[in-house]
């Protein structure tokens, strides 16, 4: 049994150093090649990477045994439930909850409120900072809790997911029209940045899980598409944020 | 090495808090709406303790290596002294070559490594009975971001409007899906979202405010973001476009099995 284990962990543990060699070439190439310089701080550059390639196996790992078959299961016992209400607010939870954690939205809503005073657009004190940059993450968690939900009813009733998303283009595209020139920019890269590394998972196995109960639904026809929503209303929703502020 | 085990515990803290809303949520269902017990308790618990150490340990090596190289190789790569040194002029796009090669090979190996997408593309496979190839997916995925970013710093260096650039995108993934088999739309749109998580999204964005502030006339609040837009539309397009491949590669065989069958 223990060797079965070692086995899988070190086939994980190659999987892992197999996707960081390319990064690691880049890298490499460009500061020898191109930059020529000698690389600053190779002791904790090496070190990082040992972190990565462990973390990174460690993560799917988990992801395997642990959050996948909960996700799938939670969304199977509340769809065989029957409680559209539960449902739906277990849907949006899920998306709001797994967005606010993102830890790369709290990244990038931190640049930007730093560029947004830097430019004169909010007032250059730390408070009004944090707020913009709290209220950028809110806007962005509940519309991808938003959007959760829709995908979600989408799901139940069967709607091509085509005709959402290119509604969803068309809404993007009016209010660009309308909203400050300087907020275009962050809120269509809100759309990426919203779906991260927890949201993803998650938010597939509630999708997945879900089109393989409901009589009908295929898992690759209807259970994807979750994360195409939670990508595209938070460009309106910034957008609106935008209006808002500016 | 005692400043190194302080930093990593508190990064450990700060991943457990934003992953407590989930656990929390998870809790919440399984006691108080389901009123059941949490299935395979200890494998789930394992998971997430798995989940949580990895992040962290993912993220504490971000921070350490990969996220201040290759911000310190943005800002080289559209330094004027690097870019003068070859004897090209500040304001011509063309002289900032060396950042859309860095661009697009970021963007490729990145997405390569990009564990939200590894998950997606497993499950994929899955689902679709094997004719996804995970590695397939993934592959498609990442062309699409490398021609993603290397356009979008083009377009940070010329200055052009955002919006022409995914107001096209928009249209030909409308065209697309028209022509798109069926079954793979929802996953191509899904892919999107998919690519620009935790280790893209710091470096891409360190890198189109690092190109905005060092390219004369632009302006980092108007011009810096947009990258990561780019990165979560064009393997969209990708990946329609290897549906279409996979079907008309499907369709050539199936007639060539038949011509063989006579």
């Amino acid at each position: 049994m223990y060797k079965a284990y070692i086995l899988d962990i070190s086939k994980k543990l190659w999987a892992a150093v197999t996707d960081l060699i390319p990064i690691v070439v880049v890298v490499v190439f460009f500061q020898t090649v191109v930059i020529q310089q000698p690389f600053p701080e190779i002791g904790e550059v090496i070190i990082g990477i040992l972190f990565v390639i462990i973390g990174l196996m460690l993560f799917i790992e988990g992801l395997e045994i642990g959050l996948f078959p909960i996700g799938e299961a939670m969304a199977y016992a509340l769809a065989k439930k029957g409680s559209l209400f539960w449902l739906l607010i277990f849907s949006f939870a899920l998306g709001f909850s797994t967005t606010i954690a993102e830890p790369a939205l709290i990244a990038v809503a931190k640049e930007a409120s730093i560029i947004s005073s830097d430019a004169g657009l909010i007032e250059n004190n730390q408070n009004t900072m944090k707020t913009y940059a709290f209220g950028l993450r809110l806007a962005v968690a509940f519309s991808v809790g938003l959007a959760i939900v829709i995908g979600v009813l989408r799901i139940l009733k069967g709607w091509p997911l085509y005709y959402l998303i290119i509604g969803g283009y068309v809404l993007v595209m009016l209010m660009t029209i309308i909203a400050p020139e300087e907020i275009i920019g962050l809120a269509y890269d809100a759309g990426g940045v919203t779906t991260s590394t927890i949201t993803v998972p998650l938010v597939t196995a509630l999708g997945v899980g879900l089109a393989t109960v409901i009589k009908g639904r295929s898992p690759l026809l209807d259970g994807f598409g979750l994360i195409a929503f939670a990508s595209l209303l938070p460009m309106v929703f910034v957008m609106a944020y935008g209006l808002f502020w500016f | 090495m005692f400043d190194f085990m302080m930093e990593f515990v508190w990064i450990l803290i700060y991943t457990l808090r934003d992953v407590l809303p989930i656990i929390a949520l998870i809790v919440f269902f399984q006691w108080f709406v389901l009123k059941q017990p949490i299935p395979h308790l200890k494998k789930v618990v394992l998971g997430g303790v798995y989940v949580v150490l990895g992040l962290a340990l993912f993220l504490m090596g971000l921070e350490k290596a990969l996220f201040p190289l290759g911000k310190i190789m943005a800002t080289q790569l559209s330094d004027p002294a690097f870019i003068e040194a070859s004897g090209n002029a500040l304001t011509d796009w063309k002289s900032y070559y060396w950042i859309y090669i860095f661009a697009a090979l970021i963007g490729f190996s990145t997405t390569i490594a990009e564990p939200s997408l590894i998950a997606v593309a497993i499950k994929a496979g899955e689902v679709s009975a094997g004719t996804i190839s995970p590695w397939g997916l993934r592959i498609t995925v990442a062309i699409g971001v490398a021609f993603a970013l290397a356009l979008g710093t083009f377009r940070i260096v010329t200055g052009t409007p955002l919006f022409i650039y995914i107001m096209i995108g928009y249209m030909v993934v409308i065209v697309q899906t028209i022509f798109a088999p069926k079954r793979l739309i929802a996953l191509a749109y899904d892919s999107g979202g998919v690519t620009t998580s935790t280790v893209t999204v710091p470096l891409v964005a360190a890198l189109g405010l690092g190109l905005s502030t060092a390219v004369p006339g632009r302006n980092p609040a108007v011009d810096g973001f947009g990258l990561i837009a780019f990165a979560s539309l064009f393997p969209i397009i990708t990946v329609l476009g290897y549906a279409q491949f996979m079907s008309l590669k499907n369709r050539v065989l199936k007639i060539k099995m038949e011509k063989d069958a006579v």
